[in-house]
């Protein structure tokens, strides 16, 4: 199993959302975060004194897949979090040990 | 005889100015950072209740009370608020068919308490406009000390001098210099309140000294929306401060808020469009700031210029605050909230274009200034007004400040400065940021019995 991490614009959830949806994806996690890539941070001037804001708004999200799914996967975040514009963000895979759906106590794929 | 409109109005008027107080807490509030929001709020809705007992126990009669020598402060026959009877005495003019009418009320139209009512509202206010240059940092209690001893030898004295007509309390009743023998126009106190907490609000920001981090770290404004609401709440305040300061309920009344109204809008536009020019963007923050410049501005002025005066001095106003408020960096004075900028600079832009802009086709007992016809001699006049509260309220404030924080008792420590002021002078936050309602306010905040069988709190102990 792979921990699938994508960070992408907030405003792209809803397509995310869908498409995992369409593959079968029965569950994720979404947090709110802040950070930085290639796309720095704005700066905002309140009476004339400038701030700036170092760190861009994204959202995190998480799903944890069967290795045989993860690329269709991947695709689905990709297509959907696509615009072209510097900021779209990254997307990460890590390897999982194992799951447990806590109110049975299955493991593994059946857990998912 | 009595006028009952002319009191209902004195008295929703004053209650208009009431509302301003709370207003300008959240027109400060919201510019500060979240973990000192309280305290803004608290400074300023504490000179209601100190302000509020002052005046009735010795404010009123310093004010407004038979003139002790030289116009400079009003005698003790009303301490207490004794010896309060019957109504306002009024001008004599005002009987007079002159058109338009003139700026007070006819003989005996308002209850005398009516009157203490509505100066009492400029008496609170005033004090709380100077916590802006000082937001973040003071102690609770070294401030109300302030604001009891400040509306004492600054504001009480000075309301005598600009707003005590000779006269006017009572036949034979005299009152202020500024008033009466200077015979500057101040309609509804440009100098007394907004010339006189601006100085304040510089004296005690140099006393008191910068916040930690400033200029660059001082974060940035933490509710917008707050701002923008408590300008509306001063926007809608401010008509029973301008358009009340006729205290009658006549043409002038209509040409004041008239005049409050169009300046303001005006403002408005003179900031933004600097403000476009200069940085790039037309901000939130920078309208709520230019329609409080252009209320200002226009307060000593409502009754003594036309509506397209009134246009001119809040363009005025709002450009040039906009441009005032960079003085602080410049200067390095640490005026948190541009008290100075705003109100010590927009007060002036009015007091002084009185002696431009005055009209005698406005108000018979105003003045024409140089754009009428007038000479020199009004803006002269307003000029010596607007410096004599200047510089007393400025050498006053600076030596106040200065001795409450000798005592120790006006700055916090560095550390509660940084950890926030709300928690360490109030013990408490303005907003629970933990979703699940973690944190502070679970059980062991709960009252309990102490041992000495005394409702107290356990915050102490959840906090070791």
């Amino acid at each position: 199993m792979k921990l699938i991490t994508a960070i992408v614009k907030p405003f792209t959830l809803d397509d995310v959302r869908s498409a995992l949806e369409q593959l079968g994806v029965l569950g994720m996690t979404v947090s709110e975060v802040q950070g930085y890539g290639r796309q720095k941070g704005h700066t905002e001037v309140y009476r004339g004194a400038e701030y700036s804001v170092d760190f861009v708004a994204k959202l995190r999200v998480e799903v944890v897949t069967d290795d045989s799914n993860v690329e269709k996967v991947l695709d689905a975040i990709t297509t959907a979090a696509h615009t072209g514009k510097i900021g779209d963000g990254k997307i990460w895979v890590t390897p999982v040990e194992t799951v447990i759906r806590v109110r049975t106590g299955e493991r593994g794929s059946d857990a998912l | 005889m009595l006028n009952a409109g002319d009191t209902a109005w004195v008295l929703i008027s004053a209650a208009l100015v009431m509302l301003m107080t709370p207003g300008l807490a959240f027109f400060y509030g919201g510019m500060v950072r979240a973990k000192s929001v309280l305290n803004m709020l608290m400074m300023n809705f504490i000179a209601l209740a100190v302000v509020g007992v002052l005046w009735t126990l010795y404010g009123f009669t310093m004010a407004f009370g038979n003139d002790i020598g030289g116009g400079l402060l009003g005698g003790f026959d009303f301490a207490g608020l004794s010896n309060i009877s019957g109504d306002l005495a009024g001008f004599a003019t005002a009987a007079t068919d002159t058109a338009p009418e003139v700026a007070w009320p006819g003989a005996d139209a308002l209850p005398l308490f009516a009157f203490v009512m509505f100066q009492l509202m400029f008496a609170i206010i005033t004090p709380a406009l100077i916590s802006g240059a000082i937001a973040d940092r003071a102690k609770f209690w070294g401030w109300t000390l302030f604001v009891a001893v400040w509306v004492t030898v600054v504001y009480f004295p000075v309301a005598h001098w600009v707003f005590s007509f000779d006269g006017f309390i009572g036949a034979d009743s005299v009152g202020g210099w500024i008033a009466n023998r200077l015979k500057a126009l101040d309609f509804a106190g440009g100098t007394a309140v907004h010339i006189n907490a601006g100085a304040a609000g510089l004296a005690l920001a140099i006393v008191l000294g910068k916040r930690k981090g400033w200029p660059k770290g001082t974060g940035r404004p933490h509710n917008v929306p707050f701002v923008l609401l408590g300008t509306a709440l001063l926007w809608f305040g401010w008509y029973g401060f301008n358009a009340g300061s006729s205290l009658a309920a006549n043409d002038l009344a209509a040409v004041a808020f008239t005049n409050t109204t169009v300046a303001t809008a005006a403002a408005i536009l003179g900031w933004l469009i600097v403000e476009q020019i200069k940085v790039g963007k037309p901000t939130t923050l920078g309208a709520a700031s230019g329609a409080v410049a252009g209320l200002v501005a226009i307060t000593p002025a409502a009754g003594f210029v036309s509506p397209l005066g009134a246009i001119a001095i809040g363009l005025v106003a709002g450009a040039l605050c906009v441009l005032a408020i960079g003085l602080k960096f410049r200067f390095g004075f640490d005026d948190s909230l541009d008290v100075v900028g705003v109100h010590l600079v927009g007060g002036l832009v009015g007091t002084l274009l009185i002696g431009f802009f005055g009209t005698t086709s406005v108000n018979s007992l105003g003045v024409d200034g140089l754009f009428y016809g007038g000479g020199l001699g009004q803006l002269g006049k307003q000029a010596l007004a607007a410096a004599a509260v200047l510089g007393y309220s400025f050498v006053l404030t600076f030596v106040i400040g200065w001795v409450i924080k000798k005592l120790g008792g006006f700055r916090v420590s560095a550390e509660d400065e940084v950890s926030g002021i709300d928690e360490a002078q109030h013990a408490e936050s303005a907003y629970d940021f933990t979703g699940s309602g973690g944190g502070l306010g679970q059980p062991n905040s709960l009252p309990v019995k102490s041992s000495t069988g005394t409702v107290a709190t356990k915050l102490e102990e959840s906090k070791a």
